[in-house]
């Protein structure tokens, strides 16, 4: 969940590179964070849906991108500070696919 | 065999609703975010005393208090409103009202509860006896546009006043004759994301978030229209990320001042609550999310956005200064003051606790284990304008 994510640099990644620690901090801050925006369910709030039918059909990285930095003339902040671009390619995937519950 | 009497015997007497006779000035109740739980309280043993399920989707959800102070009502984000009886720890009704909502409010006369809906876009009446919809206002701003509505307060009158998000206005609707609400509009800004009315219910504050500064309405002089205060107080210098919209609801007038969070910048600003002008600004630990005055006005309580969310800072309001700094636990995500302020209850939502601290001593009172605690909300408020 930490340093600065470089997207040219992401293109070059072989796989996802995210562990399973870090996979239940991210889909906790997906669902938390992100969520106090887009909904814990994600189906949308101040923010936009973030269901795979919102975003299935949306080039991957472009996704990455607002995620790490921003849509400039809306609320989305950029993330950068807080997530790396593999984070961010994990996040876009598996909200592409429908996100995981948080384990309970 | 006996087992089955007693069993029955219980049935009788739930059937009988005995329920002890006690007020219900010292309860409350905590949102339970991520399981549709809500966690019943009192203030005076510090603990919980019951705990019901069935309220969908709890993300930012919020609650108001029947006048008579026993029942709240729960605005839950996917539509859903709630009513619960606090002395017989159930759902009393329960209707879905929409398909997004964001929170609501109660009237005046406390016979007209409203939500405050994103989708689809508006706010809506319901009689606070039955839940049933007494009528609707879609926030239409342009034809055919429907905006996201912010910020609902109950204003004196039988009025609410609110902001819509897209169309940068505030609204007032007068709900004199409750069926027929009668709806003035006013020029905000860009994209205001939350209010608040003040605690004697004459100003409503919009805070905007694509401009810096706030509008206000003064309700006593509406004619006079809105105007912006705290213009241009830096976030243009240099367009910061915000992690997590500020709320204004919760009573930030102390002191003769009002105390707002700044959005973006790690501080909190100051304004003259007579003439609106800035005094002042208190550099913080985070971006505020809750700036909170204490029912007497001497401190106020600031919570953070992600990743200082972990912080709560006091300020002293009359040296103006941070004299405090907790660390109550993960994610805290909201504070509620008991009646008069003694103490003060913290969420820590990835701590899964509740933290509550003398606000003399700033020593820990107390606290318990809550399935990711979000919105604290005691009867108090059933007799505050604002809340």
């Amino acid at each position: 969940m930490r340093g600065l994510g470089l997207l040219p640099a992401l293109l070059m990644l072989p796989a996802l590179v995210v562990h399973a620690d870090d996979q239940t901090a991210l889909i906790r801050m997906v669902r938390q964070d992100c969520g106090s925006c887009h909904g814990m369910t994600l189906k949308g709030g101040l923010g936009t849906p973030l269901t795979p039918q919102a975003l299935s059909e949306k080039p991957v990285e472009s996704l990455i991108a607002t995620i790490l930095y921003g849509r400039p003339g809306t609320a989305m902040p950029g993330w950068k500070s807080m997530l790396s671009a593999s984070d961010a390619q994990w996040i876009v995937s598996h909200l592409q696919e429908g996100f995981p519950e948080e384990r309970r | 065999m006996l087992t089955r009497l007693v069993g029955l015997l219980f049935v009788f007497l739930a059937g009988c609703a005995q329920v002890p006779l006690r007020g219900t000035g010292d309860l409350g109740l905590i949102i339970e975010r991520a399981s549709g739980h809500v966690t019943l309280v009192n203030t005076s043993s510090r603990q919980p005393y019951a705990r019901i399920g069935g309220l969908g989707d709890l993300s930012h959800a919020s609650a108001v208090f029947s006048r008579d102070a026993r029942y709240a009502f729960i605005f839950g984000r996917d539509g859903g409103l709630t009513k619960v009886d606090l002395l017989e720890a159930r759902i009393v009704k329960r209707v879905m009202q929409s398909g997004n909502a964001i929170g609501g409010s109660i009237s005046q006369d406390g016979r007209i509860v409203v939500a405050q809906n994103y989708t689809p876009g508006g706010i809506k009446a319901f009689d606070s006896e039955t839940l049933e919809l007494l009528a609707e206002v879609p926030a239409e701003y342009a034809p055919g546009s429907f905006s996201k509505v912010v910020g609902l307060a109950d204003v004196p009158g039988n009025q609410f006043a609110y902001a819509l998000f897209e169309g940068g206005e505030i609204w007032v609707s007068d709900f004199t004759d409750p069926k027929r609400p009668v709806t003035k509009r006013y020029p905000a800004g860009l994209q205001p994301y939350d209010g608040l009315v003040t605690p004697d219910g004459r100003h409503y504050l919009a805070g905007l978030f694509g401009e810096d500064g706030i509008a206000l309405l003064d309700l006593w002089q509406p004619e006079k229209g809105s105007r912006k205060i705290l213009e241009k107080y830096g976030r243009g210098e240099e367009k910061l990320p915000v992690f997590k919209m500020p709320h204004l609801r919760g009573w930030s007038v102390a002191a003769g001042r009002a105390w707002l969070p700044a959005v973006g910048r790690h501080e909190v600003l100051i304004a003259d609550a007579a003439t609106w002008k800035e005094t002042g600004r208190v550099a913080v630990k985070g971006q505020p999310v809750f700036v909170m005055a204490s029912p007497d006005g001497r401190q106020i309580w600031v919570n953070f956005a992600i990743p200082d969310n972990g912080w709560v800072q006091v300020i002293d309001t009359l040296t103006g200064k941070v004299v405090q700094t907790l660390q109550p636990g993960k994610a805290v995500l909201h504070m509620e003051f008991t009646p008069r302020g003694e103490a003060v209850w913290v969420s820590a939502r990835d701590d899964n606790r509740v933290v509550i601290y003398d606000t003399k001593t700033f020593q820990t009172l107390g606290g318990f284990d809550v399935d990711a605690p979000s919105g604290i909300f005691f009867t108090s408020r059933a007799a505050r304008i604002g809340f």
